[in-house]
């Protein structure tokens, strides 16, 4: 347990203030922009996408590649898509005057 | 210098990753602010294009670059044109359900990435720690919450899209609880067994999977329309967490960061769409609203209609009208007939406002978006709370496909279901003019008494014609 904090204290210090981060940034959000916040906030965890570029890097069965072929795909997805709806909920408000 | 250049590329990673990093807080904080959001929102596109370029060019592990790279190429391309095409031809009624999707991709990728990294544990790990390590758990975690909230996400898609209805058994909450513990017991069983390589475990980690999708499925299946906002924002937050994982798995902090990010901010958004709606997470997610309408206030009362005639005379002779838009609208896409209506009132010299319930809609702020996809300008949309001191000088308040929002239960029966909720309080204008298809009930499942009010009159009809028709009526006064 203790071998075990001291293995992954930077991650662990990562992981305690991005938790306060994400707080912080959220909690003063008005309720008008939920929705688009959901939606980038969706995009952000595309991230995923780094670690199936990874996976993929180092494929090496057939299996394997497929596997990870799928995974970026779905990943790109996430991000793409994530970001292009956000982007396109957003440009509506900007639209007023 | 082989081992010069090698050193630079991890450090150009490493500082790339924290650009992104930095680029993601920003940009989710620029997100919270109407000015600055959509600034926001590509200045975190831009962080993760940042990371992922860098990553292909720079990552190594143990050494080795990274390879396949025609074929990551590749799928990144087929990601991006599908991506692109569903994102931008989707309705804007459809978005909730979008975000869904995408989100349900993510949790996917995640699922991949443990099923493939599991295998690959090194043997000296295990000789080392046994299978009670860090990095162990972190595979597995990520590949039970990456599932679920893919196999989840997809459940909610379809209840969204109306492909897919309610599942209301009281004892699937039983039995939900108990694949939970199941699952967790696989974790505790695969990290306590004695192995030399952890391949002799795979078939385990593909049950678990299975598992997990049947939770995914089981956890979202009963949760009822109404609270599927909070569902996305939980689903959302979830994939989040296993995208952290990765990055536990990795010791990659662009992951971690962007993951965390999202699972804690997810979360708190998640509360908060709860408390718009006075709900707590935990009857959200054992499903005890909508579940038919444990205590109906019996109908009393009668229902009196209005002639669209009479509707556009007393709206154009009114000072005051406030619109409470519905998902009713959002369905018969009639965003658009509806700022028609608002703009000829405002010629007439009546002051026309829009009052938002949180929840209107089927995500917090949709009605917004859908409105703003109108044109109708961000100044006329008022916050319920904001708006309802004024409503008791209100000559008319419209409801447009509107329900439980404006339901009074929610001040007046404690044993409704929506009881406590905040609500736009419609009763107190003096006039109220109701827009509705027919007289079925709210999501909510239960009666509404508004609308055997006696200020209250109503207009049958699709929202869409219904307006169009009024709009008409409205110009040739």
């Amino acid at each position: 347990m203790l071998s075990f904090f001291l293995e992954h204290r930077e991650a662990i210090f990562i992981v305690i203030l991005s938790i306060f981060l994400g707080i912080e940034v959220i909690s003063h959000v008005p309720a008008i922009l939920h929705t688009p916040l959901m939606s980038g906030a969706n995009a952000i965890h595309g991230v995923v996408i780094i670690g199936a570029i990874i996976v993929m890097g180092h494929a090496d069965t057939t299996g394997s590649m497929i596997l990870g072929f799928l995974a970026v795909v779905l990943g790109t997805l996430n991000v793409v898509g994530g970001f292009v709806v956000t982007d396109r909920m957003l440009e509506m408000f900007k639209k007023k005057k | 210098m082989d081992q010069l250049s090698h050193m630079t590329g991890i450090s150009i990673l490493e500082i790339t990753y924290v650009i992104a990093s930095v680029l993601f807080i920003l940009g989710l904080k620029m997100l919270s602010h109407p000015l600055t959001a959509r600034r926001g929102n590509i200045l975190a596109a831009f962080g993760m294009g940042f990371a992922i370029v860098a990553t292909i060019l720079f990552h190594r592990k143990d050494g080795q670059p990274i390879g396949n790279i025609p074929w990551i190429l590749g799928a990144i391309a087929i990601g991006i044109a599908i991506g692109w095409i569903i994102a931008k031809k989707v309705k804007m009624t459809a978005m909730p359900q979008l975000v869904s999707f995408f989100n349900g991709m993510g949790g996917a990728a995640a699922a991949l990435i443990s099923m493939m990294e599991f295998p690959h544990i090194r043997p000296e790990l295990i000789a080392q720690h046994g299978m009670a390590n860090g990095h162990v758990l972190a595979i597995l975690l990520g590949l039970m919450i990456g599932t679920i909230s893919w196999a989840g996400s997809m459940i909610a898609f379809g209840k969204l899209d109306g492909k897919i209805g309610d599942l209301r058994i009281k004892a699937l909450r039983y039995v939900n609880l108990t694949i939970l513990a199941v699952l967790i017991g696989f974790i505790v069983f695969i990290m306590t067994r004695h192995v030399h390589a952890s391949t002799e475990l795979t078939p385990y980690v593909y049950i678990m999977f299975a598992i997990s999708v049947v939770y995914g499925v089981l956890f979202v299946m009963p949760i009822g329309g109404a609270d599927m906002p909070v569902v996305i924002s939980l689903l959302n937050s979830f994939t989040g967490v296993a995208a952290a994982m990765g990055g536990f798995l990795y010791n990659n902090q662009a992951m971690l960061t962007g993951g965390i990010l999202v699972g804690s901010a997810g979360t708190i958004l998640t509360i908060l769409m709860c408390k718009a709606m006075n709900r707590s997470l935990i009857n959200v997610i054992v499903g005890v609203f909508g579940g038919g309408g444990a205590s109906n206030i019996q109908a009393g009362g009668t229902i009196k209609e209005i002639t669209l005639t009479d509707a556009a005379v007393l709206l154009s002779y009114s000072k005051k009208v406030v619109i409470v838009p519905g998902y009713g609208l959002a369905v018969a896409q009639a965003q658009h007939n509806c700022h028609e209506l608002d703009k000829l009132l405002e010629e007439k010299g009546v002051e026309v406002k829009y009052a938002i319930h949180p929840v209107a809609g089927r995500m917090p702020g949709h009605m917004n978006v859908l409105l703003a996809e109108a044109d109708v300008p961000y100044e006329q949309l008022i916050e319920s709370d904001v708006i309802n001191p004024d409503l008791p000088n209100t000559d008319v308040v419209v409801v447009i496909g509107a329900n439980d929002v404006v339901n009074p239960a929610a001040e007046d029966d404690p044993s409704s279901p929506i009881y406590g909720m905040p609500i736009v309080k419609a009763r107190e204008a003096k006039n109220i003019i109701v827009m509705k298809r027919g007289m079925g009930k709210g999501y909510a499942a239960i009666e509404n008494m508004l609308f055997f009010n006696d200020k209250t009159r109503m207009l049958f009809g699709d929202a869409k014609t219904t307006l169009q028709n009024l709009v008409n009526e409205v110009k040739s006064l």
